[in-house]
């Protein structure tokens, strides 16, 4: 549906997107994860044909959005960062302009906008002026606006950013309902946001791609190491011998609490960490030596966002990857929002 | 387009600006005509638009500031941008619509000639030619004062430097019988322009090479033209004063002679303006 290939993007001596390659299916709910500035509103506005790519090409459908704008902007419905709406207008006004201008007339047009507004539930608000609507409203005003001409991409930057829990969590609710009927691409800094929506997440930083795939494989795949603690019922050493006979295991610490029983907190490598942990089990079975406790603790998503956009080629200023792992909704890309 | 321009032509009638835009020129128009055509008894109608024309200094900035620069500050560029339509299309649209609340109190003035025809010999031709040109006129200037929106995100700034550049323009031709006439002058004042298009080359482009090209490309030309020919620069600064001016050609109607070469003018720079605006707008995919 959208090939992204070799998207490279300069703000004057400043490199916000680097070659950038990445294709995204039919069906599905993407989302695009990285901290603030890594470059993901720059890439949505260029796919959207709102910004031009220093270098690189994006095929909407096959079709490219810089040669054939037109034919590609028709198959994408956008919501840019802040929603782009004429604050004097009621969203009847705005929905009516917006259709217009992506080529709908007449019941057609009238059919969409009913279509619309039941589907992002502003019935009530479509009279009212829209700068007297809150936030979370105008939001669904720029989502309603975006699907309107029945587009088969949207894409929505930060749809989440600055409401509150309960808005936040309509959104959501709503982003996965159109997950079910067009291709969704969203953008977030927010990891469990990405994690409960998405169907598949590409991670950036730093204007490049880090990671791409299901969330689960990305955790069970992905870098960072897993680690187990147990309890066994004997001394330091015996225990020290039977974990030496199996595999998977890089690193150990052996604690003897009470005389007999000692405590043990292993990392394992990135291999399956139920595979080490059945050997773990059978090792200590074979050796007739009982495991009072054991627990597994496994890299989750979290931990795989710091490794990767940490990990990255450091151009960015270090502030902002501080703030990577910190969910903080106030901080914007300022720079990449900023044409 | 179709689209733009009927969202224009709304938020126009629905806020204050087009019953105000429309409200001065009647009331100017009609307390010329009142001073000239029923106080003075004179005949000709188009003396009332001369005498008017002044009124665009201040009525043109206030309908064209918010075009562009509007949607730059509430963002709503970027909506246009992600649209299936071209940026030609938007400042077209946004144009037309102004162009439309121009006319309607035009439309209103054009009743004037005839209502004064019946009481005494008025004569029409020069009366309407009269207000084609002065819709001309209107309508360059628009063209100018859209331009000036697209560069900026406020509206203040849009208006006053609209203010300044009509202004300069409508006493640009008193001006020039002061300014310099002598070749050096005329140079100096050649030069200046040119490092001021360079600048705007260069604010538009952000594209340093291509100023500093501009500039030398042209600095040299108007070099070995004063090493040629000298005498060409005598009183050029002037010239070009008069020349440029917009509200000088429209003087011409009013003295009673239909000047195709004005409206090819008028054309021109609406065409031109037009076109830097569409620049202007797409330069900010590109920076």
């Amino acid at each position: 549906m959208i090939q992204v290939e070799h998207l490279t993007k300069y703000y004057g001596d400043h490199l916000a997107v680097n070659d950038l390659s990445f294709e995204i299916g039919e069906g599905h709910v993407y989302g695009f994860l990285g901290p603030n500035g890594a470059g993901k509103s720059t890439t949505m506005n260029i796919m959207t044909g709102c910004l031009s790519a220093t270098e690189g090409q994006v095929l909407i459908d096959g079709h490219d959005i810089f040669e054939e704008p037109n034919a590609a902007k028709k198959l994408i419905g956008y919501l840019p960062e802040q929603p782009p709406l004429y604050l004097n207008e009621t969203p009847m006004e705005y929905l009516r302009f917006v259709g217009e201008a992506k080529g709908l007339r007449g019941t057609a047009l009238a059919e969409q906008i009913d279509a619309v507004i039941d589907q992002t539930g502003i019935r009530e608000v479509r009279n009212r002026r829209i700068s007297a609507l809150s936030k979370g409203y105008r939001q669904r005003v720029g989502i309603a606006q975006a699907l309107l001409g029945d587009p088969r991409v949207i894409i929505l930057d930060e749809p989440t950013v600055g409401l509150d829990p309960i808005q936040i969590l309509e959104i959501r609710d709503l982003i996965r309902e159109l997950g079910r009927t067009h291709t969704v691409v969203f953008s977030s800094h927010i990891l469990s946001e990405v994690q409960t929506i998405c169907d598949e997440i590409l991670i950036i930083a730093h204007g490049k791609l880090v990671a791409f795939g299901q969330p689960e494989d990305l955790e069970k795949r992905l870098l960072a190491p897993s680690e187990i603690s147990l309890t066994a019922e004997a001394g330091p050493k015996p225990v020290k011998a039977i974990l030496s006979q199996v595999a998977h295991i890089t690193d150990l610490s052996v604690e003897e609490t009470e005389s007999g029983v000692t405590k043990v907190h292993i990392w394992t490598d990135h291999g399956d960490i139920y595979e080490a942990s059945r050997s773990i089990f059978f090792a200590f079975a074979a050796a007739e030596t009982a495991l009072l406790e054991m627990s597994l603790k496994k890299a989750n998503l979290e931990d795989i966002f710091l490794e990767l956009t940490e990990n990255a080629p450091t151009e960015a200023i270090p502030e902002e990857t501080a703030s990577a792992g910190t969910e903080n909704p106030e901080s914007e890309e300022s720079e990449a929002a900023e044409q | 387009m179709i689209a733009v321009l009927k969202h224009e032509l709304k938020s126009y009638f629905h806020s204050l600006t087009a019953y105000v835009f429309g409200a001065f020129l009647l009331v100017f128009v009609g307390l010329g005509a009142l001073i000239y055509n029923i106080q003075s008894a004179y005949s000709n109608f188009e003396f009332v638009l001369s005498f008017c024309c002044l009124v665009f200094v201040v009525i043109v900035p206030i309908l064209t500031m918010r075009t562009i620069a509007e949607e730059r500050r509430q963002k709503t560029d970027q909506l246009l941008y992600s649209l299936p339509i071209t940026t030609t299309e938007v400042v077209l649209g946004k144009y037309l619509a102004l162009l439309a609340v121009y006319v309607v109190p035009l439309v209103v003035i054009c009743l004037y000639p005839m209502i004064f025809a019946q009481f005494g010999d008025v004569y029409l031709p020069t009366a309407y030619g009269s207000i084609l040109a002065f819709f001309f006129l209107g309508a360059a200037l628009m063209a100018v004062g859209v331009f000036l929106s697209s560069l900026t995100d406020n509206q203040g700034f849009a208006a006053g430097i609209g203010v300044a550049v009509i202004l300069f323009n409508y006493y640009s031709v008193s001006l020039s019988e002061y300014v310099s006439q002598s070749t050096v002058g005329s140079v100096i004042a050649l030069l200046v322009v040119i490092l001021a298009l360079g600048a705007l080359i260069r604010y538009l482009t952000k594209n340093t090479n291509l100023a500093y090209g501009f500039c030398i490309v042209l600095v040299l030309a108007l070099t070995a033209a004063v090493y040629l020919d000298n005498s060409l620069f005598e009183g050029l600064l002037p010239r070009i004063m008069s020349t440029l001016s917009l509200f000088e050609r429209f003087y011409v109607f009013v003295n009673g002679v239909f000047d195709m070469t004005a409206i090819v003018y008028y054309l021109t720079v609406i065409v031109f303006f037009l076109f830097l605006s569409v620049q202007s707008l797409e330069k900010r995919r590109y920076n």
